[in-house]
């Protein structure tokens, strides 16, 4: 099992969870984040005075899936969050130990 | 039994109402019954007779609330038709007049009412414009100022500021508008300076007691209650985000009974400002008709005074002293507040005539919306030539400032003249925020001093500047008599100068309104420099009076109770531990917009 952490651009959602979903994706978890990269966000002026912008509205997108579907999945995402800018985001993929349902005490893939 | 039989009728319509709102109700078998008897379904005859709308008054309805005849016995309902006979010139005169009083009483009581939800603007703008962590500490602030200074007002703040106001220099000819009632307000202290009885307060109408019982002091009271709130929640957005809410109380109850009601008397109580021309010669004295300088310029220089005492906000200047953006939490908040505020002031200048009757409001109405406009034009333009983005809460301060610039010149100037007045407002004011903010750093989160103080000051002068002789001939009981390019001037002060005037215009003599140093640029028969120094005078005597005595009392309250909330509470936000509930609670603030504390 692994699971895939994307950040994306807030208005990419819609179509990052529908390309999953055509992907098998059954289920995910979407937060709401803020950050910056190697832009350093941008300054602005409030009553005569410059500020930085430094963390920008992100969307943060969770799934875990067996391995065999990771492939899939990271390629939609890809295909449906890019826009070719700067700030289109990242995508994490990292080993997953253990899940559990907590209603019916499953484990492993059955849970996922 | 013409009466008797249209009482009859009333019975019968009132029972065929009841009959319809009850005919559901089975039980009801009285009001069941009643309804066979009653007129049938459909438009029923109106029982007096013509048909419903077209009532529009006749001698019966002089007999209320002040009977033209003051008949015996005579009751409103039953009396005999008789009775009612045609009014006679004398009664025809006293309803005319009770007429004019009655809809000046309820114009300056509907503009009052306007002026009171201006509170609800300033809670909006201030509070939008400071951090979500302090939210409900703001609005408390702008929420309790309405009681505070409400009560200092009605303690002794009224009778400070209006207790001589029937003694006040006044045109030939002028009547209170409110009705003879204010006659009551006779009482004034004065010294003598070199030979003149100068004004400094009024001494008559403290809680409004049985000496001023009267509808016309009510109604001023009321009238004037309102703008002193306005003067009074200045200095909370100036001061916003750090101040002790104990601290802030009896600021509340000070600022309502002493500085602004002295001041005011000064100026609008008839004291010795308004008395710089009876007196010395200087113009009309120091003119204000909405309270430029009075409400605006005093609550400007306040909250000069507490954001100097009270110290910037934790983080506003870094360790380099220059000045760091606190963003504002809530635009919509902060444009949905000025939207208010504009909207109140068409009671602020136009409901300043104390007169439905005087259509002068018209001119006050249209002016006071044109600078508003030149403002917040002037501002975007400014801002964009400056930093290519306007910022939404300075093209408010513009707005704000064109309202307040034309606040006192709104009723003596020309249409062209307000919107140059607006312009200059909403220059001034994003120049002068940086000013504050970065010269003289004091620390205000909403702009009070820029808005309220610098064009407060702006706009008393202009109206030295620009005022064009259309109106306020005789104001402060001064006339200024034009002929031929020649200007001579009639001080009321006795018979003698009555019979001066009628002499002189009879003879051509035209009397001339208030006139500025550039009135004929603006169609004035002349330029009147003298109304300039005037101006500059009262300006001068805001600013020094106004600060000094700021100044001390935030001292001096201090060490009754520390003027400074907490640094832990500041940085935390004053809502839990100084007002014990948060304004989002189901919000997780993350207080991104302030900067780091050193």
């Amino acid at each position: 099992m692994k699971k895939i952490e994307a950040i994306i651009k807030p208005f990419k959602l819609e179509e990052v969870k529908d390309a999953l979903h055509d992907v098998g994706v059954e289920g995910m978890t979407v937060s709401e984040v803020k950050g910056f990269g190697r832009q350093k966000g941008h300054t602005e002026i409030y009553r005569g005075s410059e500020y930085t912008v430094d963390f920008l509205p992100k969307i943060k997108i969770e799934v875990v899936l067996p391995d065999a579907k990771i492939p899939d999945a990271v390629g939609a995402i890809i295909k449906a969050a890019k826009t070719g800018k700067i700030g289109d985001g990242k995508i994490f993929v990292t080993k997953i130990d253990e899940v559990i349902r907590i209603r019916t005490e499953e484990h492993g893939e059955a849970a996922v | 039994m013409k009466v008797f039989s249209k009482l009859l009728s009333i019975l019968a319509l009132t029972l065929a109402l009841a009959a319809g709102v009850h005919a559901e109700d089975a039980t009801n078998t009285v009001a069941a019954a009643a309804s066979t008897n009653a007129a049938p379904a459909g438009p029923v005859a109106d029982p007096l007779g013509y048909p419903p709308g077209l009532n529009a008054g006749n001698e019966q309805d002089l007999q209320w609330p002040v009977p033209a005849k003051t008949l015996e016995n005579l009751a409103m309902t039953n009396a005999p038709a008789q009775l009612y006979a045609k009014p006679t010139m004398d009664e025809l005169i006293q309803n005319v007049a009770h007429n004019k009083v009655s809809i000046n009483v309820m114009w300056t009581l509907i503009t009052g009412f306007l002026v009171m939800f201006m509170q609800a603007g300033f809670a909006l703008v201030e509070t939008g414009l400071c951090r979500a962590k302090s939210a409900s500490h703001v609005m408390a602030t702008n929420f309790m100022i309405y009681a505070l200074g409400m009560l200092g007002f009605y303690v002794c703040g009224f009778g400070l500021m209006f207790g001589g106001y029937y003694q006040g220099p006044v045109a030939i000819g002028w009547e209170p508008t409110l009705g003879q009632g204010l006659q009551l307000l006779n009482k004034e202290f004065s010294i003598n300076i070199a030979g003149h009885a100068c004004g400094l307060f009024g001494y008559t109408g403290f809680f409004l007691g049985n000496s001023v019982l009267d509808t016309a002091v009510f109604t001023l009271f009321l009238f004037q209650m309102v703008f002193m709130d306005t003067t009074a929640t200045i200095p909370t957005g100036a001061m916003a985000e750090r101040w002790n809410f104990g601290n802030f109380v009896i600021y509340g109850f000070w600022v309502g009974a002493l500085p602004y009601a002295i001041f005011g008397n000064w100026v609008w109580g008839g004291g010795w400002l308004a008395q710089l021309g009876y007196n010395f010669g200087l113009g009309h004295g120091h003119v204000d008709f909405a309270g430029s300088s009075v409400v605006h310029m005093c609550g400007g220089m306040l909250s000069i005074a507490g954001a100097a005492v009270i110290g910037p906000r934790l983080g506003k200047y870094g360790p380099d002293g220059k000045p760091r953006p606190i963003p504002g939490h809530n635009i919509v908040y902060v444009i949905l507040g000025t939207f208010i505020l504009a909207f109140g002031w068409f009671g602020f200048n136009p409901g300043s005539t104390l007169a439905g009757t005087d259509n002068h409001i018209s001119i006050v109405a249209v002016n006071t919306m044109l600078a508003s406009a030149t403002g917040a034009l002037a501002t975007y333009v400014v801002m964009m030539v400056k930093f290519g983005k306007p910022d939404p809460s300075m093209l408010c301060n513009g707005m704000l400032a064109g309202l307040v610039a034309i606040t006192a010149p709104c009723a003596f100037v020309s249409s062209m003249g307000a919107c140059i007045i607006g312009a200059v407002a909403g220059v001034l004011v994003v120049f002068s925020v940086f000013f504050v903010e970065g010269t003289m750093k004091l620390d205000d989160p909403v702009g009070a001093i820029s808005v309220h103080g610098v064009n407060g000051a702006w706009g008393v002068l202009s109206l030295g500047l620009f005022s064009n002789g259309s109106y306020g001939a005789g104001w402060n009981g001064v006339h200024k008599l034009l002929k031929d390019g020649v200007v001579k001037i009639i001080i009321n002060d006795g018979p003698s100068s009555v019979a001066e005037y009628n002499k002189l215009t009879g003879s051509g003599w035209a009397d001339q309104g208030v006139t500025g140093l550039f009135g004929t640029l603006f169609g004035a028969g002349y330029n009147d420099a003298s109304q300039f120094i005037a101006q500059c005078v009262g300006t001068l005597t805001c600013a020094v009076f106004v600060i000094s005595v700021g100044f001390v009392w935030f001292k001096l309250s201090n060490i009754i109770i520390p003027i400074r909330s907490k640094r832990e509470d500041e940085i935390g936000g004053l809502d839990l531990p100084e007002m014990g509930v948060e304004a989002y609670p189901d919000y997780q603030l993350t207080d991104k917009s302030s900067p780091p504390v050193h």
